[in-house]
């Protein structure tokens, strides 16, 4: 990245969570530029939640920052330019809600109290779907669609909302090859708008395809860079707590090690 | 005597107007919000704070002051209460709301105990529906109006919270407004249906509606239609039958409605049991 570089997207400054004993999120700092595609990789319980969280400020940092769009979370949620992709665990599938009310819900923080919707935002909802080809389901209930048609749906939630920024929690998780390709064309496209794209997953083989760069995340920021680099074994072994030469990857004891070093 | 006279008997008395009046009102607003509670999560929740809005009311009685205040206060202290023994030790939620809403609620029979008009105040446990006043009838439509008003006006975004609390956040809405805005009608509406089936039972009308329409739709809109269309005749029929039986009519009211509930779950088209029974499915499969 070259200093010319406008304000990051997102800009996470040496945040650290815990729930009561336990560190989600361990001193990360990290830097996303926009227009870009960012596979957040680790395992579960790695804290890429948590981080999604931290960055929608749904979890208040213990300490350090997070800034979207050179502003605070707040600011950005008011302006709309979050939108979120929740991963299917958190969704009650058999909600009475259809296709068309989904992508809608992308457009409530744009109108009025009782968010009665207005023509353009029937308008934005139209287009929305046209893009993610979901037009033909737009009047099913949510979860009579596939699973690669449900995160698109929700996808398309974030383009009714004109979101810049788009975090996808685990949009591969229960997707077949034809769908997931789909979505990474889908995500490409967006990033291609000037949209800013972080997709966490711990699903590694789409992630040369999709992502510009790759941030390997276990409670800390272990790697941030390119995605071929990112897939490396040593690296690779080191967010999934494997490692090959069998060192110990404890995070206490390595940060102890480091400090001591 | 023909059907007709059987229907328009009870109607000669001013009693039975204003409990069949009340009744419907009260499964109205409260199938109308109860269609919410399902799809949050928020049974238990929904029959911890109808509980614990007992002793509010009593203390409101004492004081003069109106029921639905003391409910809100007590309502909203035993939200609070719950939270924070969940959330300051190793009780987990269900525990904690068992004991929080047994607790005031046991407190409230204490205070009706101890409050020399006590005969009035038991009817707020068991309902009192045949000895509504005209005054009650007011108090009850003007909560209930109240209560309507805002659920319709701020129906999209109830659900939205209800759907999606995260992307509520996210696009900047305040889950937690939303949450404790439920949380308020939820006491508000306890009040309007303590007349009518009393403490206990006030939870049926609070979730059995919602559950049932939920059976029935795919639409939440249609939700909001269905169930108190279907509450307001469960309770009709349950006054109605209260009156032919001469028996307890809170408890016919929701007796009729866990029927009705039965038989939604068995026989409802899409969602029902028997619909989804293999041989049923096949069936339909061949057909299609």
């Amino acid at each position: 990245m070259s200093p010319a570089d406008p304000t990051p997207a997102i800009e996470v400054a040496d945040v650290v969570v815990r729930y009561g004993e336990v560190v989600a999120l361990d001193g990360v700092s990290l830097s996303i530029a926009p227009g870009r595609v960012t596979g957040l990789v680790g395992m579960n319980g790695s804290g890429k939640s948590t981080l999604f969280k931290a960055i929608m400020g749904m979890v208040r940092p213990d300490r350090g920052h997070v800034l979207i769009d050179g502003a605070a979370p707040a600011a950005a949620r008011r302006r709309g330019i979050v939108g979120y992709v929740p991963q299917s665990e958190d969704v009650d599938w058999t909600f009475p809600v259809s296709v068309r009310d989904v992508v809608m819900m992308g457009r409530y923080g744009r109108q009025g109290l009782t968010r009665r919707a207005r023509p353009a935002d029937h308008a934005a909802v139209a287009d929305a779907l046209d893009r993610v080809e979901l037009t033909g389901y737009a009047e099913r209930q949510i979860g009579q669609l596939s699973g690669g048609q449900r995160k698109r749906a929700f996808v398309a939630r974030g383009i009714a909302q004109d979101a810049r920024i788009l975090l996808l929690d685990e949009p591969f998780a229960g997707v077949d090859k034809r769908s997931e390709a789909t979505i990474v064309r889908l995500l490409r496209e967006l990033a291609d708008d000037g949209r800013t794209v972080l997709v966490s997953t711990h699903d590694l083989h789409a992630l040369p395809r999709l992502a510009d760069e790759a941030v390997l995340l276990l409670h800390r920021i272990l790697f941030h860079g390119d995605v071929s680099e990112a897939l490396r074994p040593d690296h690779l072994a080191r967010a999934f707590g494997l490692d090959v030469l069998d060192r110990d990857l404890d995070p206490e004891l390595d940060r102890d090690r480091e400090a001591s070093a | 005597m023909t059907v007709l006279d059987l229907l328009l008997e009870p109607l000669q008395f001013d009693f039975m107007v204003r409990a069949l009046a009340t009744t419907v009102i009260a499964a109205i607003v409260c199938a109308l919000l109860s269609c919410w509670l399902v799809l949050v999560g928020w049974s238990l929740m929904g029959d911890a704070v109808s509980h614990a809005v007992l002793p509010g009311v009593v203390i409101a009685y004492v004081l003069g002051a109106p029921f639905a205040l003391g409910a809100l206060v007590f309502g909203f202290l035993a939200v609070a209460l719950i939270g924070a023994i969940r959330g300051t030790s190793r009780i987990k939620e269900d525990a904690a709301i068992g004991i929080v809403f047994t607790t005031l609620f046991a407190l409230g029979l204490v205070l009706i105990s101890v409050t020399p008009s006590h005969t009035d105040l038991n009817h707020i446990i068991f309902g009192n529906i045949l000895g509504v006043s005209d005054a009650d009838l007011v108090q009850i439509a003007v909560l209930a109006a109240v209560a309507f008003v805002i659920l319709v006006l701020k129906r999209r975004d109830l659900t939205l919270y209800a759907f999606d609390p995260l992307h509520t956040h996210a696009i900047g809405l305040s889950p937690r407004f939303l949450g404790a805005l439920l949380l308020g009608l939820l006491a508000l509406t306890a009040v309007v249906a303590l007349q009518v089936v009393g403490v206990i039972l006030v939870v049926a009308m609070l979730i059995i509606p919602g559950a049932t329409a939920h059976l029935l739709t795919d639409r939440f809109g249609r939700m909001l239609v269905i169930a108190p269309v279907l509450s307001a005749a469960c309770s009709v029929v349950g006054i109605y039958l209260s009156y032919w039986l001469d028996a307890a009519s809170g408890g016919l009211v929701v007796l009729v409605q866990g029927a009705a509930f039965l038989l939604v779950y068995l026989f409802s088209p899409r969602h029902g049991l028997i619909g989804r029974l293999p041989w049923a499915r096949r069936r339909t499969a061949v057909a299609s």
